[in-house]
C-alpha cells in the first residue's frame, strides 16, 4: 500500500508547503544578512544571532498546543514577570538560587492551573476574558511585590544558563535546552494518543467530547504546562539580563502568538505543528537581526514583523483562492 | 387561467426542491385563499419546512411556479417575499433578545424624519403600543425582548408582521412552548387577523390547533403533497392516514434473533425540563425503537445514558449492575456506544482522515506504552472500511469529501471500533441515500444477531416499525405507548405521538 499517512504524518503533508516557505524565507533573509555583515556566515555568527531571544521560544511550544486546542493565553508574559520576581525575591529571603528557580517554575506552573481551572470548568470563561485578567492580576502582584525596584546579584553559574556554552564548544547551553524541550513537545504532539486528542479537540470540540475525549483535562493540562514554561522562559530571561523587575517581558505574548501564527498553528484550532513554529522562531530571530545590521529603529522593526506576520499567513489564501477560482473556472466550462 | 384563480393571494403549482441526495419537495401544489386559516400537516421530514422556506423566499424551487394575487412571481431572496407582505413567525422567534420590543419591531424598517432622517423613537414607541394593543396585549414598547416570556415574544413578532402591512403570516409550530392559557390568546389573535383579511399558514403538530383555527388543511407526505381538506370534513383518523399512509416499500431486514440477557435497565429516569420517569429495558439482540415528534425528548434520555448531560433522578443499571455516569468517556468504558444525530457536529472531524475518525474513541488501547502505532491503527481502520463497506480511496483520505452516507458509515465505524455491547443510535439514516440506509440497516441487523443491545431513535415511521422489536413511543417528556414489534402500526404510533395532549381523552386502543 502507499505510504500515506494518519493525523500526525498526514498533517505533516499539509503543513509540508507550509515549512517549505518558512524554509525558504529563512534561506532569503539568511542570504540578506551575508551581504549585511560578514560576521554572519560564521558558526557563532549564527548562534549567536539564534540563541539569541531563545528565552521566547520555550514560550512558543506550547503556545501552539494552546492555539491548536482553539484556544488563547495572552498572560503568559504576565507569568514571567511574575515568576521572575518570586524567584529573585526567594533567593534574596536566603533561598539557594536552585530553590529558587523550582519557585519560579512552581509560579509559572501555579498561574497556568489556575487559568486551566477556570477556562475549563466554569461554563461561560472564555480563555481570552480569563488570560486577559490573569494578565493584569500576575503582573499586578508582580508590581505590588517589586514597585520599581530591581533585584540583582545572583551567583555567577546563574549567568550560565543563558550566556554558557556546553563545557568546551561553542553551542550555547540555552540551544540544547530549546532543542530538547522542542523535540519533548513535538513527540508529545505528534507521536502519542495525547496528541491525537489535542488535534481532534481543536477540530470539533463537540465531536471529541461525544468520542470520549476528556476534553476539560486535556485544556487543562495544557493551560498549566503553558505557565509552566512561562516560568522556565522567566528562569532564562533572568539570567539574560542579570537582574528581575515586575516589567520585563513585557509585550511577549503578542509576539509569542505571532511567531506560533507565522509557524502555521491556526488560532481557529485544530491546525499547525511543532516543526513549523520552531521555523517560524528561526526565521523571525534572523529577521529582527538582519535589521539590527542596518540599524533599523526599533519601532519601524516592530512596524516590519506586523507586515511580515501578515503577509506570511496571507500568501496561502491567496494562492488557495486563485486555485479555487481556476477549479471553479474549468467546471463551469 | 390565471385570472380565475385570483380569488387566492397565493398559490404554488408543481413546487420540487433537490438537495444533494434528497428530494425535499416533489411536485407540490399549495394556495391560500384571502383571509383564511390554512394548516400544513406532517410527519418530520415530510417537506413543511423547505416549503416554508420557499414561500419566504429563503430557497428558490428547482421546479414549479409561485403565483401571487395570480400573477407569477419569483423570491429571489427574503426581501423580496418581504416586499409581498409575508411575514413568518417561528416557534423560537428569531428576535434581537437585547433590543427592546420597539427596536425588534421596526428593525428594517424604522419610523424616519423625513427631512432630518432622524430617528423617530417616540412614534415608534405608540405605534408599538397601538400595535400589541390591538392584538390585545399590555406588552411595555420599552422591555427587552429577553424580559418576555416566548409568548410574548411571539405576540411581538406578529405585532413585527403587522407593522409591514403582512398579508401572509407564516405561524411555525406557534403553540409549541405555550401554555394552555397563550394557546387560546394565540387562538384569538389569529381568529381576529384572518376576520381583517390577513392569510395564515399554520405549521402545526398538533391537531387541536388544526381543528380548533384552521379552515383547510394541507397534507404533506415524503416532500410530496397528499391533498388538501376542509377542516369540517375530514376526520382525525383520516388525517392521521393521511399524513402516515405511505406502503412500507424498502426492505428493513431485521431478523428475529432470540433475546438474551437483560443488557441495559433503565428505571424511573427524570431530567427537570427535559423528561421525567422514563423506564425500559434493553436485552441483547435486541432493538428497542424510540418514536415520537421531534422535541419530545429521545434525543435527551440518550444523551443522558450516554453520559453527555447525566439525569438528576433514577437509575442506569448495565447488566444487573447499577451504575453512574458522568461522561462519555465513562459511558464508553461501559461498553456503550453513541452514534449522534447531527454527525456533522457531534460526530466527525471533517478534516482527518477515516483512519484518526475510526480510531479517537479507543486510540488509548491502540498505542504502544503511550506512543501512536499506525500499524495498529490501520489495520483496525481497515477492517471497518472493509466491513461498513466505506466507499473512500482508503483510510488515509479525508472524512470531508466523502458522501453523507459515507460519513455516516465513519461514524458508525467509530463506535464499532470500540466493540460495545449497548448501542444507541440517534437517527441512523437521517439524510442517507437509499443505498447507505440499506446497507446501514442490515449492519444494525448484524449486529442485533451477535448479541449486542441497540436503543433506535427514529423519526421515520417505516424504519420504526421495520426495525424495532419494540417500540417506545415518547410525547413531551414521557412515555406514551409501548407496542411490540406485532401490535405497532402507523397509526397507533402517530395516535401516542400526538394526541397526548388534546382536550379529548384519548380514544382506546384495541
Amino acid at each position: 500500500m502507499k505510504r500515506q499517512n494518519s493525523l500526525s504524518d498526514r498533517r505533516a503533508n499539509i503543513t509540508f508547503k507550509w515549512e517549505w516557505l518558512l524554509v525558504i524565507l529563512i534561506i532569503g533573509i539568511s542570504i540578506v544578512n551575508g551581504r549585511l555583515s560578514s560576521h554572519f556566515w560564521s558558526y557563532t555568527g549564527i548562534m549567536d544571532a539564534l540563541s539569541v531571544f531563545l528565552e521566547k521560544g520555550f514560550m512558543v511550544l506550547p503556545m501552539a498546543l494552546v492555539l491548536i486546542i482553539g484556544d488563547i493565553d495572552i498572560s503568559v508574559a504576565s507569568i514571567v514577570a511574575l515568576s521572575s520576581v518570586l524567584m529573585a525575591m526567594s533567593y534574596k529571603a536566603g533561598l539557594s538560587m536552585v530553590v529558587a528557580i523550582l519557585v519560579a517554575l512552581a509560579t509559572g506552573a501555579g498561574c497556568g492551573y489556575f487559568n486551566g481551572l477556570l477556562i475549563s470548568r466554569i461554563p461561560g470563561l472564555s480563555a481570552i476574558i480569563v488570560t486577559l485578567a490573569g494578565s493584569s492580576i500576575y503582573r499586578g502582584i508582580a508590581y505590588i511585590l517589586l514597585g520599581d525596584q530591581a533585584i540583582g546579584g545572583f551567583p555567577s553559574w546563574y549567568s550560565y544558563l543563558a550566556w554558557g556554552y556546553i563545557g568546551g564548544t561553542h553551542i550555547p547551553f540555552i540551544i540544547v535546552m530549546f532543542v530538547g524541550c522542542a523535540i519533548v513537545y513535538g513527540l508529545l504532539l505528534h507521536r502519542t494518543a495525547w496528541g491525537r486528542k489535542v488535534y481532534a479537540m481543536g477540530i470539533n470540540p463537540v465531536a471529541a467530547r461525544f468520542s470520549g475525549v476528556p476534553v476539560a483535562k486535556i485544556k487543562q493540562i495544557i493551560f498549566t504546562l503553558n505557565g509552566l514554561m512561562a516560568g522556565v522562559a522567566a528562569v532564562f530571561l533572568t539570567s539574560k539580563l542579570g537582574s528581575s523587575r515586575p516589567n520585563i517581558a513585557t509585550g511577549y505574548e503578542l509576539e509569542v502568538i505571532a511567531i506560533a501564527v507565522l509557524g502555521g498553528v491556526s488560532p481557529s484550532g485544530g491546525k499547525g505543528g511543532i516543526l513549523g513554529v520552531c521555523l517560524s522562531l528561526i526565521l523571525m530571530r534572523l529577521l529582527r537581526y538582519g535589521m539590527g545590521l542596518i540599524n533599523v529603529p526599533g519601532q519601524v522593526m516592530m512596524v516590519i514583523i506586523g507586515i511580515v506576520l501578515v503577509g506570511v499567513v496571507m500568501l496561502p489564501n491567496i494562492f488557495g483562492a486563485r486555485r479555487g477560482r481556476k477549479r471553479r473556472l474549468k467546471e463551469a466550462q | 387561467m390565471v385570472g380565475a384563480e385570483d380569488k387566492y393571494i397565493l398559490e404554488l403549482q408543481g413546487i420540487s426542491k433537490f438537495f444533494p441526495g434528497l428530494k425535499a419537495l416533489d411536485q407540490v401544489n399549495f394556495n391560500l385563499r384571502v383571509g383564511e386559516i390554512h394548516a400544513i400537516v406532517g410527519e418530520n421530514g415530510a417537506g413543511k419546512s423547505t416549503l416554508i422556506k420557499i414561500i419566504t423566499g429563503v430557497h428558490q424551487p428547482d421546479e414549479g411556479d409561485i403565483f401571487y394575487e395570480g400573477n407569477k412571481v419569483i423570491f429571489h431572496n427574503p426581501t423580496v417575499a418581504n416586499r409581498y407582505r409575508i411575514s413568518a413567525v417561528y416557534q423560537q422567534p428569531a428576535s434581537f433578545p437585547h433590543l427592546t420590543v420597539t427596536e425588534n419591531i421596526f428593525l428594517g424598517h424604522p419610523i424616519i424624519h423625513s427631512a432630518t432622517k432622524r430617528l423617530m423613537w417616540k412614534e415608534m414607541r405608540q405605534e408599538a403600543k397601538r400595535l400589541l394593543h390591538s392584538l390585545g396585549s399590555d406588552i411595555s414598547p420599552s422591555a427587552t425582548m429577553n424580559s418576555l416570556s416566548v409568548a410574548q415574544q411571539q405576540i411581538v413578532e406578529i405585532a413585527k408582521a403587522l407593522s409591514v402591512n403582512a398579508r401572509v403570516l407564516i405561524m411555525d409550530e406557534p403553540t409549541a412552548s405555550l401554555t394552555k392559557r397563550e394557546t387560546e390568546d394565540l387562538y384569538n389573535i389569529a381568529r381576529k387577523l384572518r376576520n381583517n383579511g390577513v392569510s395564515i399558514i399554520l405549521i402545526s403538530h398538533r391537531f387541536e390547533d388544526v381543528y380548533e383555527i384552521a379552515d383547510r388543511v394541507t397534507v404533506l407526505r415524503d416532500g410530496k403533497s397528499v391533498g388538501t381538506w376542509k377542516v369540517s370534513e375530514i376526520t382525525e383518523h383520516d388525517l392521521i392516514k393521511a399524513m402516515v399512509g405511505r406502503e412500507i416499500n424498502q426492505l428493513f431486514p431485521k431478523s428475529t434473533v432470540s433475546l438474551g440477557k437483560e443488557l441495559l435497565r433503565v428505571e424511573g429516569l427524570s431530567r427537570v425540563g427535559y423528561f421525567s420517569d422514563i423506564s425500559f429495558s434493553l436485552r441483547a439482540g435486541e432493538i428497542v425503537g424510540f418514536s415520537g415528534l421531534v422535541g419530545s425528548g429521545r434525543t435527551e434520555v440518550a444523551q443522558s445514558i450516554f453520559g453527555i448531560a447525566p439525569a438528576d433522578e433514577g437509575k442506569i443499571m448495565i447488566e444487573g449492575k447499577e451504575v453512574s455516569i458522568k461522561n462519555p468517556m465513562e459511558a464508553i468504558s461501559y461498553g456503550i456506544g453513541y452514534l449522534p444525530e447531527d454527525r456533522l457536529e457531534q460526530g466527525l472531524f471533517l478534516p482527518l482522515s477515516i483512519n484518526d475518525n475510526v480510531t479517537i474513541s479507543i486510540i488509548d488501547q491502540l498505542t504502544n506504552k503511550g506512543w501512536l502505532n499506525p500499524p495498529r491503527e490501520y489495520e483496525i481502520s481497515n477492517k471497518m472500511l472493509e466491513l461498513l463497506q466505506i466507499k473512500a480511496p482508503g483510510i488515509f483520505h479525508p472524512v470531508s469529501s466523502l458522501s453523507g452516507g459515507n460519513q455516516q458509515k465513519v461514524v458508525v465505524a467509530k463506535l464499532l471500533a470500540a466493540h460495545p455491547k449497548i448501542l444507541i443510535m440517534d437517527e441512523p439514516t437521517k439524510g442517507v441515500d437509499v443505498g447507505a440506509k440499506a446497507a446501514i440497516h442490515r449492519i444494525m441487523s448484524d449486529l442485533a444477531a451477535e448479541g449486542l443491545g441497540i436503543i433506535m431513535i427514529s423519526s421515520e415511521m417505516p424504519e420504526i416499525l421495520g426495525m424495532s422489536d419494540t417500540i417506545i413511543v415518547m410525547h413531551e417528556g414521557r412515555i406514551t405507548g409501548v407496542f411490540s414489534r406485532f401490535e405497532a402500526t402507523q397509526e397507533k404510533l402517530m395516535e401516542a405521538a400526538v394526541e397526548v395532549n388534546r382536550s379529548t381523552p384519548t380514544p382506546v386502543i384495541s
